[in-house]
């Protein structure tokens, strides 16, 4: 194995960067495969090992992926009665040597742990060959030399709370210092500012997820004062377009839709909590009352209605008509659903694994997982529920006087008289909960539980309320070590495309460590101080260096940092499913702005929701009727989402299924991606609209008219180059439609070879880039 | 590595546009952008061969063919023989027998359940004397090819959870299909169609079929290359296949051309290496264009094979037509084949329903079978034939001479399989006299999953994918691979 497995890295990367990037294409051709996940963790973790080896975020990360599945917390599959992950177990005497310890702090050749690790015995090395599990030699000699330097214990580093951290951290830190503080390790330097142009654009899509128009281009390049971008950045973030753009991604966490999802997949009226979030974002709602509003709004003292409409985020999951299910076993999974949302929203813990047994990788046991599902187990809710209930128990009511006196935000249209949609309600005396056996409805033990938080994050405060405001209190409380950490993650994921804990929704164990700990502990605190002022933490985002520099990169950088981890250069971004619409909506002036109201059905390609849904529905989703006046042409946030036929072009570019919450979007990139850009009759029409609407005004030259469409399209001026293949072009197109057409008159062939023009611009790489 | 793939694929399209000049209308660009194809020619063939972790041992299958028979065929009046049922006609399932056995909401309610055998003729066939009913009539004419497993048994007892779980290995929706892991794990045999096509056809059997839901061929939490990819009748076969109307084939070659030129000066400029494989994609996707319409176009299949398939191969988006598309799509070594029928849940009015059922598929299935025999590909394409669940033996709703109907039944149900080194003309597993649960042999969803895997030479406790801290296998944590089915 030693001596194949750099050919296997080798081999497996290369798999990896063609596997990955290029569909059936450049998949590994017939028998050659893949693991390519595997395979990229150790060629990224083959690099040299650092001088002083830390435990947390060295050594863990080894013991908790190879060792922890037989020697870690799930005591049901603890071997030979020794655990790896508490450190009493570490100094224990050996059992085959008793001059030798498991691990003997400073000396290698008195711990058993190096033995077994070292051992070409099948029956005595760890891990055996059964597991399936290998250690690197990499991994051996960190593991080695910690113990050489004495083999010490940390808490998990997510766990300490990010106000406690020592070193005194001034107030004249910033984000650029952090950044900078890494590169200069490694003989880098931020880059130098990008393009006006492109700065401008990136700006929009990451604040309003809008591009800017040809107008507001022109303002910016214009305006040479200091204070030109800042001032963007502020009109923007003052936008509503801000909060439309926030929610997008609010969205994908809290897995909206507008049907129910399984089978028969009905329809559901859940679209006022979405104006609610727009809504919330745009008042810059602290982020500790919009979290705490949507876990437990109808338990604060004397709840309004807008506090209990925020409760919908926790009845957005799916919900069965399927006739003939059993009720408590669907009941069961909505509440699982609430649950497992719940610590991979805000806790940065994936408790999936808790609920069939305590958890391999994290201290989280099942009862911590069951204490955490009451909380969500008390609503009076229906298991199953009828084909015609658009909003199932509990709900609440909302009429017009209502909403314009109270929710104006919710863009009710005339033709509704009254809404009805589902929000949380507590029940008290409901229902015990108890321990599920392997988490099914049907094995209940008599381990009764009652609400409570996992003390490895933070012992619950025993007076805070047993129920989901208790919850959120835990979650806000000061000393929570780990509520900011995640949310301020999550924000610098939405501009850099990776967060700096990489793995956005598990700060466990098996996730990723952050790149820059101390400035995510600095953001972290920032986020508590100022009292959870999200467009404020936004604001210092986009205003550093950071943010604002090129994406460029120079061939040293490149070798350097291949991944750009340490961001010497801007990470270019594919544009999101919604931003690719919405580009074309808004460049070729073709976009309905209007914010909120019901979902609209924008195009789309006939016959795919008869082929879906059953005979069984008489529903009105059977067939899928395109919206008109306008609506089809609005924000892709307020496209319909029916869950199981769901918007193809969306889900083409990597759109989250919204079946269950998803913190972070797959990036991929695919042939139908490509059919979708050439083919899509909303691209064809917005090229053709665009080249209309161009032509109809004053005749330009061609030169300036295709200036024109590149920089509605991609938001630049084209390069030389660039402009050149432009213009060829258009001339080899022309003569295509002459030879083809005498019949046409001069200007039908003009509009065809601009719309031919156009749709190559919204084609090319950079339109659909965040640069 | 990556360099140097790079370097063999901007090279030949330097030398191409250098020695060509631009703007060459209609010449195909696309093969000199297409890595495989220059693998043909130079040292990139070596680089895609050699010691891979995939396969673990060798295959003896190389493409599939997943006949999904959704709503959950009844067994008792299929395959599964149980004479002792028409003989105690009407008596209640006693409780030794049910053991417990939850039910479904929808006979909860009932007092009685009683049994009741088939109302169809049972007859044994081939060499292999397999039991098989008057309702499959060309099956039954086949059996030496098949292989009948007869005690299958799942956990979930309702179409979405069971069919999630015979598609992904598990009953809540979130993880990838079965042909997103063959596509993830051994990669694509061909390089202009995708490797995991998906084909729906509507039963005549039910009145108001169950839906099915696109997430069935989704790809969970790998990569979206992996997702399956639905074939629909009708003349745009893959979405957003046909270019606009007016747009010819040499405007779109120009297009492509130009393009691909812009979109490199751009990749010079920020060397990013996605642009490349996009410009690969869009090629790609160029081919599909003509490839996809190409494989649809039947109009070169003789009359005798149509014939064979049935008159229903002439109207697409049957199931008949399904089964020939799928061995078009294998011939053109597509990975993974997936058709679904719908309309197999006989609540009531069985024997009305369910002639019309399997009068659907019958004729379709055993040509598909015997097509691919003589064309020597069911060799190395496995074919298996089954739904998400059985039905009871006890009638639900009112039991007359005539007339009866089954609920969904987890614990025991028939499936069959065909080819890639499955044991032909053969029976595995039996069930109670009562045709309830099973007595020998029984095979888990798990198993049979563990079991596909094994013949493409993957041990499904080894193809696992990391993610969320965890390493997920399509049979989770269980699955065994049922040896007695193979033919070694």
């Amino acid at each position: 194995m030693k001596k194949t497995l750099p050919l296997l890295s080798f081999l497996a990367c290369f798999a990896l960067v063609f596997g990955v990037k290029t569909y059936f294409l450049l998949q590994p051709r017939s028998e050659v495969s893949v693991l390519e996940n595997e395979f990229d963790d150790s060629f990224e973790k083959n690099i040299s090992i650092p001088e002083t080896v830390s435990y947390n975020f060295d050594v863990k990360p080894i013991l908790s992926d190879k060792c922890y599945k037989c020697h870690g917390p799930d005591p049901n599959s603890v071997q030979a009665d020794f655990r790896l992950d508490i450190s009493e177990d570490w100094y224990r005497i050996s059992m085959e040597n008793d001059n030798k310890k498991i691990i003997s702090s400073g000396d290698l050749s008195k711990s058993e742990l190096v033995d077994r690790i070292r051992s070409t015995r099948a029956s005595h090395q760890m891990p055996p060959p059964e597991s399936n599990l290998v250690l690197s030699e990499r991994e051996k000699l960190i593991i080695e030399k910690w113990i050489t330097q004495g083999a010490k214990w940390e808490p998990h580093w997510a766990y300490i709370s990010p106000l406690k951290i020592e070193g005194k951290i001034d107030s004249k830190w910033n984000i650029d210092k952090f950044i900078l503080l890494e590169l200069e390790k490694k003989g880098l330097n931020i880059s130098n500012e990008a393009p006006k142009e492109l700065l401008l654009r990136r700006l929009y899509f990451d604040l309003i997820g809008l591009p800017p128009t040809l107008a507001q281009i022109n303002q910016f390049l214009q305006d040479k004062s200091e204070s030109a971008y800042e001032k963007v950045v502020d009109k923007l973030l003052s936008s509503q377009a801000y909060g439309e753009r926030m929610a997008s991604i609010w969205m994908d966490i809290a897995r909206y839709a507008d049907t129910n999802g399984y089978q028969d997949d009905t329809e559901r009226t859940m679209w006022p909590w979405r104006d609610w979030v727009i809504h919330a974002y745009n008042k810059n709602m602290p982020y500790d009352q919009f979290v705490t509003w949507q876990l437990a709004g109808d338990l604060l003292p004397n709840a309004t209605k807008e506090q209990i409409l925020a409760t919908g985020f926790n009845r957005n999951h799916m919900i069965t008509q399927e006739g003939g299910v059993i009720e408590e076993e669907y009941r069961v999974e909505y509440v699982a659903d609430r649950t497992v949302t719940t610590a991979k929203t805000f806790m940065g813990l994936t408790v999936e694994c808790a609920r069939c047994h305590d958890h391999k990788y994290d201290e989280i046991s099942q009862k911590d997982f069951f204490n955490l599902f009451d909380f969500f187990n008390r609503i009076d809710e229906d298991g199953r529920i009828s084909y015609t209930d658009k909003a199932p128990k509990p709900n609440i009511k909302l009429d017009h006087n209502l909403i314009k006196e109270k929710l104006p935000f919710i863009k009710i249209p005339d033709s509704i008289i009254e809404l009805d949609l589902m929000v949380m309600k507590e029940a008290d005396n409901l229902r015990k909960t108890y321990l599920l056996n392997r988490g099914a409805y049907d094995s209940p033990t008599d381990i009764e539980l009652n609400g409570s938080m996992p003390s490895v994050i933070l012992p619950f405060d025993q007076n805070f309320e047993k129920n989901r405001l208790g919850l959120s209190k835990w979650l806000f409380d000061p000393k929570n070590p780990i509520t900011s950490r995640v949310a301020v993650n999550r924000l610098w994921q939405q501009f850099f495309g990776i967060g700096i804990v990489s793995t956005p929704s598990d700060f466990g164990n098996q996730g990723a460590l952050p790149t820059h700990p101390k400035l995510l502990d600095w953001l972290s605190r920032k986020y508590i101080e100022e009292s959870w002022n999200t467009k404020k933490m936004i604001k210092r985002i986009v205003m550093s260096k950071t943010y604002k520099q090129s994406s460029k990169p120079t061939p040293f950088k490149s070798k350097i940092d291949p991944k750009n981890y340490y961001l010497s250069h801007f990470p270019r971004q594919k544009l999101t499913a919604e931003m690719i619409r919405d580009n074309f909506l808004v460049s070729s002036g073709l976009f309905v702005d209007k914010v909120g109201g019901p979902s609209v059905k924008p195009y789309q390609p006939p016959g795919l929701w008869d082929e879906l849904t059953g005979g069984s529905t008489s529903n009105s989703l059977k067939r899928y009727k395109m919206s008109t006046n306008g609506n089809q042409y609005r924000r892709s946030l307020y496209t319909y989402w029916k869950r199981t036929a769901p918007p193809p072009g969306m889900i083409t570019f990597d759109a989250s299924t919204r079946d269950y919450c998803t913190v972070e979007r797959q990036k991929t990139s695919t042939p139908l991606q490509s059919l979708v850009l050439l083919n899509d009759p909303q691209v064809q029409e917005a090229a053709e609209y665009l080249a209309t609407s161009l032509l109809s005004k004053e005749l330009k030259s061609h030169k300036e008219n295709i200036i024109h469409i590149y920089r509605k399209i991609t938001g630049r001026s084209p390069q030389k180059k660039t402009l050149n293949y432009l213009i060829d072009y258009r001339k080899e197109v022309e003569k295509i439609h002459l030879q083809k057409a005498e019949s046409l008159d001069k200007f039908d062939i003009r509009n065809k070879v601009y719309t031919s023009l156009s749709l190559l611009i919204y084609n090319l790489d950079e339109t659909s880039q965040k640069s | 590595m990556e360099e140097l793939n790079k370097y063999f694929l901007n090279n030949n399209r330097r030398h191409f546009l250098k020695n060509i000049g631009f703007g060459i209308g209609g010449l195909a660009l696309g093969s000199m952008l297409d890595p495989f194809n220059l693998a043909d020619s130079n040292k990139m063939s070596k680089l895609h061969s050699g010691s891979l972790p995939l396969p673990h041992f060798a295959p003896k299958a190389k493409r599939v063919i997943y006949l999904f028979q959704s709503g959950g065929p009844s067994q008792l009046d299929l395959f599964d023989y149980k004479p002792y049922l028409n003989k105690f006609r009407g008596i209640d399932l006693p409780d030794s027998i049910r053991k417990g056995q939850r039910l479904t909401g929808m006979t909860s309610n009932q007092s009685k359940f009683p049994v009741t055998g088939s109302i169809y003729d049972f007859k044994q066939y081939g060499e292999s004397r397999a039991w098989v009913s008057s309702l499959m009539p060309n099956v039954s004419k086949i059996v030496d090819e098949l292989c009948f497993v007869k005690s299958m048994h799942t956990e979930a007892i309702n179409h979405d959870p069971a069919i999630t779980f015979f598609q992904t290995g598990s009953q809540q929706p979130g993880r990838p299909s079965i042909g997103s892991w063959m596509s993830y794990g051994l990669g694509s045999l061909n390089d202009n169609l995708p490797s995991f096509i998906v084909l729906l056809s509507t039963g005549n059997g039910k009145p108001q079929p169950q839906p099915l839901y696109s997430r069935l061929w989704g790809n969970g939490f790998l990569s979206s290359l992996h997702q399956g990819v639905q074939f629909r009748s009708g003349k745009d076969p893959v979405l957003y296949l046909q270019n606009p109307e007016g747009v010819s084939k040499e405007e779109r070659r120009k297009m492509l051309d130009h393009l691909a030129v812009i979109n490199e000066t751009q990749e010079k400029s920020f060397g990013d290496s996605e642009i490349s494989s996009r410009i690969s994609n869009y090629e790609m996707a160029y081919r599909m264009q003509t490839s996809v319409p190409d494989v649809m176009d039947i109009s070169d299949e003789p009359d005798h094979i149509l014939r064979m398939y049935g008159k229903n191969s002439y109207k697409p988006g049957t199931y008949a037509a399904n089964c020939l598309l799928a061995r078009r799509l294998i011939e053109k070594d597509v990975r993974f084949v997936q058709l679904y029928h719908t309309g197999w849940d006989q609540h009531d009015n069985l024997p009305s329903q369910i002639s019309r059922q399997a009068k659907d598929v019958d004729q379709g299935t055993a040509a598909l079978i015997m097509d691919l025999k003589q064309r020597g590909l069911l060799e190395d394409t496995l074919v298996i034939w089954g739904g998400e669940f059985g039905r009871t033996n006890y009638c639900q709703g009112k039991l007359t001479d005539i007339d009866y109907g089954r609920d969904h039944h987890p614990r025991s149900f028939t499936i069959f399989m065909a080819g890639a080194g499955i044991k032909p003309g053969f029976s595995y597993g039996e069930t109670d006299d009562f045709g309830y649960n099973i007595v020998k042999d029984p095979v888990h969803v798990h198993d049979l999953q563990a079991t596909i895997l094994n013949q493409f030479g993957i041990d499904h406790e080894r193809m696992t994918y990391k993610f969320q801290g965890r390493r997920f296998r399509l049979t989770d944590v269980h699955g065994e691979v049922k040896k007695e089915l193979l033919d070694i």
